[in-house]
């Protein structure tokens, strides 16, 4: 079987495009950089969209990204089950697409904050997160400006309900997250919008932990079982 | 010429941030009785020609989908009667 093609997108402005990729790339995936302005996913099997300030953070954070044609291929996949993950900015771009419920507004304390911080894994059934443990506890980097998840508190009701609350921060909520929801996926578990930065996490001599590592190696695992494959390069799977 | 303003808030019910630090910010420089400051921004936008009903249906569908945000902003259009010719 060939190396799953994960896809990390640039836009102007994306700061961790490059952390991302070499996230994918220590779990495993044959990474593939894709640009915003492409129109073709270059068959990827799943696609990260990086932290940063995709088109400044003008308008509104991830706004102008939106509409790029590189997320006309990326929402209209997603919708067909690719595994997105939308850190940080990423998120961001992943609500205002509607791939994700809610939005994310200024910190609640008007400040960017820039600190490890922990979270609990509560969802370890989606692409992204399937390798961690039950409630797992990790510390990764958190560090925004507009991080704070709102949504109507039908939205929040029916997200808990159906266990797509994946992250949750723990030990104190950095940006005024309603109900301290750190990430969150779709029905299917395959996109997730996460915004502390698992890629800032994938060994200690650059980051806090090696937390942030399992997102990446689970999408690989996801990947690898069957059926999850971009047919163009899946090749023989049996 | 034809100019359309929007202007965009959020909702309610969602936390404003911004408008809490400016409210606070009036009362310190004196304003007494300040209840309450909500942040929204303006989009001032001219338009060569009149405001026709394809475009004005094409604004109200961009100032929905772009301008404001519906799952957290409402926004307002109106026509600058003054500067619409």
């Amino acid at each position: 079987m060939s190396t799953a093609r994960v896809g990390v997108v640039t836009f102007p402005g994306s700061l961790d495009d490059g952390d991302a990729a070499r996230a994918a790339r220590v779990a495993g995936a044959d990474v593939v950089r894709l640009w915003h302005a492409d129109t073709d996913l270059s068959g990827c099997d799943a696609v990260i969209l990086p932290g940063g300030f995709s088109y400044g953070d003008y308008l509104r954070c991830g706004a102008i990204a939106r509409f790029s044609p590189m997320m006309a291929q990326v929402v209209e996949a997603a919708r067909d089950g690719l595994p997105v993950l939308g850190i940080c900015n990423g998120f961001q771009i992943l609500c205002e697409s509607h791939l994700l419920p809610g939005a994310l507004i200024r910190n609640d304390h008007l400040h960017f904050i820039c600190r490890d911080q922990r979270i609990q894994i509560e969802n370890n059934t989606t692409a992204w997160t399937k390798d961690f443990p039950v409630a797992h506890e990790i510390v990764i980097p958190v560090k925004n400006g507009e991080g704070g998840y709102v949504a109507d508190d039908r939205t929040l009701d029916m997200l808990e309900a159906q266990g797509r609350v994946i992250a949750r921060y723990v030990g104190g909520n950095p940006n005024g997250s309603y109900r301290d929801i750190a990430g969150i996926t779709n029905e299917s578990g395959t996109v997730v919008g996460l915004m502390p930065h698992p890629e800032h996490a994938i060994d200690t001599l650059t980051g806090p932990t090696a937390d942030g590592l399992p997102f990446f190696t689970s999408v690989m695992s996801f990947l690898n079982s069957a059926g999850h494959r971009t047919d163009a390069h899946a090749g023989v799977t049996a | 010429m034809a100019r359309i303003l929007v202007t965009v808030m959020l909702k309610p019910e969602i936390l404003d941030p911004q408008g809490a630090a400016v409210r606070n910010a009036l009362g310190r420089l004196g304003l007494t009785g300040v209840n309450d400051v909500r942040q929204g921004k303006q989009f001032v936008i001219e338009l060569d020609g009149d405001l026709d009903a394809d475009r004005d249906a094409l604004l109200h569908k961009l100032a929905a989908e772009l301008l404001a945000n519906p799952v957290i902003e409402d926004y307002r259009l109106e026509v600058d009667a003054q500067a619409t010719a």
